[in-house]
């Protein structure tokens, strides 16, 4: 191990990053900051010393919170020496085989005793270990280590282990997109480097965040969001650098008419970038821009009224008024700076746009997909696909049926994907126990060139094998 | 066009996909001069194709018409020749995912088989990333990188004619993730391992039957791989239709004016937009079994 460190930078924990905690199948979000307590499956422990160690590291939380990298496992050779039993005819599950107490347990975790120790004492304490076949002996030990230990991986933050971290912590976030469903959605979509995705989505910011990590940067992805202002929280969590940013645009769906009828006016200073009121969705608050809120509660009326109240005319007072007035300008510059920044974002976002030859769009949210399908998809370039996503069927049915009725896309399917675990032990391989139960449905397509103004010669163009296919009941 | 990279137009030398009809394609190499037949008449490829924009209708000589689209790994998967059996998208879809691929990754893929996860890979890895590619059959080999060339993308790709289990992937310590599908993937693992970064990266093996499972994963295990996990994955197809339901007719519960006359049935029946399942599916394609190298 003797490398050079500078290889190494990249591929090492920095203060300020963000991570991905892994213990089993739990996984938690977090960024590394130094002396702050975090907590994990029920630990409280300080990052400090992730710092400099390579991502993938596991570490042995010790007592008094700090993190200590875990030295490689040596593989338990005694195992073949334990004594074990055939089969579990005669052992009785009367609770009451193991002679420690709870409270045992926790003197022993008092005196520090690492997680395999811990276990090792179980098992000399329980009468009924070395009845247990040997497979049934791996399995308890596996099950009180999983219990007792207290190791914790720190990972890099991907994809993958992001889409497994929200499925299983928040699906509600995610409108219960499974991590299988949302790998399709970025393979159907052909999401790679260098072109121009518009992604429509309320899943935290997950599905944006796993469309900039296909793109690495390259290219640009117009978020559109319904509402006050996107919600990016699942981006941050990539740790993306901040030149991925760059590619990154927003547009509220709200100009989204104005903007297909031409009537957008991105120049107008007085428009809004962030109107909630239009689709009276008001869920997003939480990401109104707070300079807004700051400005409301100190607006200039107020101020006045204040000013006004006041008849004090001791110097003290005079210059609590200039400094307060000195405030309010600067403030209402501040505002006047980030409406102007707003309005140039938005004409940006716009100007991407406009061109209507977006080479994909990816759909996943809350809403009802067919008028966001309908109504997005006039911005790609024809022979492009598209993905939507939905948590149930039906609403996909509908957008099938009216993407039929109206041409311009071909090879509509609809599908869901099943996925299943598998243990995978000498003699003991099957499939899990537990499977899940649903994914998420989608649909998918690619657009074609629309002849609006040959739509009534095409039927007459078709030859009468053709013709009698389009009749058939059975769509597609 | 290439397969890496969209363009608008159709130009000399490039492969498009021309679509005919429901889940029916074929590819075509765009050439001056040439023609391509179909059961909707002649594709002229000089006049119908070359300068027109992907996604356009072409209207064929017998008054059919087809759309030509931009190829895409996906349509390629769907339409490429088999010269092995190949991967499909839903295994590639995942594949990639728990790969970690993205813009950048160097990837160790065998065998290369008839291209289909390749192509696949390399739009995901452009345009800063490598795939190395090994194929011990020497046509297939040959043939791989040739599709490569015409598709634009030899430049990402470097396939070798040999055998993975005996001599490894031809590089060392510069893969962030390794591929493996062959019959006996765990006699790779120490050269997937020696392939793979030093810091660490992922391997996935695909294997048709679940001894080669059990062994590939004891072989992960004992080389020092965490995070083995195995799982396959299926794809369910609804097909949407529109169906019609005759009502029953329990008849009136009035009593009837006249009592020879017989009652008159009704031919009620009701609308329902709903999805049905294909009579088959793909029931098994591979387990895919994962896993993590750790940082040395």
């Amino acid at each position: 191990m003797a490398d050079n460190g500078d290889n190494d930078s990249q591929h090492r924990v920095n203060e300020g990053d963000y991570v991905v905690l892994k213990r089993g199948d739990i996984y938690k979000a977090v960024q590394i900051q130094k002396k702050k307590k975090t907590v994990f499956e029920k630990q409280w422990f300080f990052l400090d010393n992730a710092v400099g160690e390579l991502y993938g590291t596991t570490f042995e939380v010790v007592t008094g919170g700090t993190l200590q990298p875990r030295k490689p496992k040596h593989v338990e050779s005694s195992a073949d020496a334990k004594e074990a039993g055939t089969d579990n005819r005669n052992i009785l599950d009367d609770g009451k085989s193991q002679k420690l107490t709870r409270d045992d347990i926790e003197t022993l975790k008092e005196q520090g005793l690492k997680g395999q120790e811990i276990v090792q004492q179980l098992i000399e304490n329980s009468t009924t270990f070395r009845d247990k076949t040997e497979f049934a002996q791996e399995k308890y030990i596996k099950k009180k280590k999983k219990k007792y230990e207290n190791s914790v991986m720190v990972l890099r933050p991907s994809c993958r282990v992001l889409a497994m971290m929200y499925h299983g912590r928040e699906p509600g976030k995610i409108c219960h997109l499974r991590y299988d469903t949302l790998a399709l959605m970025l393979t159907l979509g052909n999401i790679h480097a260098g072109s121009k995705v518009l992604v429509f989505e309320t899943c935290a910011g997950l599905v944006l965040g796993a469309v900039m990590e296909r793109m690495g940067g390259y290219g640009s992805v117009v978020q559109m969001y319904p509402g006050g202002g996107p919600v990016r929280a699942g981006v941050e969590s990539f740790g993306f650098p901040s030149h991925f940013h760059d590619t990154l645009h927003e547009f509220p769906i709200c100009h989204v008419n104005a903007l297909l009828a031409g009537t957008l006016d991105t120049e107008a200073k007085n428009i809004d970038a962030d109107s909630g009121q239009a689709n009276g969705d008001k869920s997003n608050l939480t990401q109104t821009d707070p300079e807004k809120a700051e400005s409301k509660e100190c607006s200039p009326d107020t101020e006045d009224q204040r000013m006004e109240t006041s008849t004090s005319t001791d110097p003290a007072a005079d210059k609590e008024r200039e400094e307060r007035e000195k405030r309010r300008e600067i403030r209402g510059q501040e505002k006047k700076v980030k409406m102007e920044e707003k309005r140039k974002k938005l004409a940006a976002a716009a100007a991407v746009l406009e061109g209507r030859n977006a080479d994909g769009l990816v759909i996943a949210s809350r809403f009802h997909p067919c008028p966001v399908l309908l109504g997005l998809i006039k911005f790609l370039a024809p022979s492009r696909p598209f993905v939507v996503y939905s948590q149930y069927k039906e609403p996909l049915i509908e957008c099938y049926t009216k993407l039929r009725e109206q041409g311009g896309a071909v090879s509509l399917r609809l599908t869901d994907s099943w996925i299943r675990h598998y243990q995978v032990l000498p003699n003991r391989t099957h499939p899990m126990l537990l499977m899940s139960g649903g994914g998420g449905y989608l649909l998918s397509g690619t657009t074609v060139a629309t002849d609006t103004l040959k739509m009534g010669s095409t039927r007459g163009e078709e030859p009468a094998a053709k013709r009698l296919k389009l009749t058939e009941t059975t769509d597609g | 066009m290439s397969f890496v990279e969209y363009s608008e137009f159709i130009q000399e030398g490039d492969v498009a996909i021309i679509f005919l009809g429901h889940d029916s394609m074929m590819p075509v190499k765009v050439q001056q001069g040439a023609q391509t037949q179909t059961r909707y008449g002649v594709i002229r490829h000089s006049k119908d194709l070359i300068g027109q924009r992907f996604g356009t209708k072409v209207t064929c000589s017998k008054g059919g018409w087809v759309y030509v689209l931009h190829p895409t790994p996906e349509l390629w998967t769907l339409n490429l020749p088999h010269r092995t059996q190949i991967l499909y998208t839903t295994d590639i879809a995942n594949i990639t995912m728990m790969l970690e691929l993205k813009p950048g990754s160097v990837v160790c893929e065998s065998g290369t088989g008839s291209g289909s996860l390749s192509h696949a890979i390399l739009r995901t890895i452009a345009p800063t990333g490598h795939l190395h590619t090994v194929e011990f059959h020497q046509q297939r080999a040959e043939k791989a990188a040739e599709e490569f060339r015409e598709h634009r993308v030899g430049h990402l790709v470097t396939v070798r004619n040999q055998d993975v289990c005996k001599e490894g992937f031809g590089v060392t310590g510069v893969a962030d993730a390794v591929f493996l599908d062959i019959p006996s993937p765990w006699e790779a693992v120490r050269h997937a391992k020696n392939a793979m970064k030093r810091q660490g990266g992922r391997v996935c093996s695909f294997s048709p039957c679940i001894e080669q499972v059990q062994k590939t994963v004891e072989a992960l295990a004992d080389e020092g791989f965490q995070e083995i996990s195995t799982l396959e994955v299926l794809l369910r197809v609804h097909d949407v239709r529109s169906i019609t339901l005759p009502l029953p007719d329990f008849g009136s519960d009035q009593p009837l004016e006249t009592p020879t006359d017989t009652p008159v049935p009704s031919n009620a029946s009701v609308l329902c937009k709903t999805t049905t399942p294909p009579r088959d599916m793909a029931g098994h394609t591979g387990y895919l079994t994962f896993a993590t190298k750790p940082s040395v």
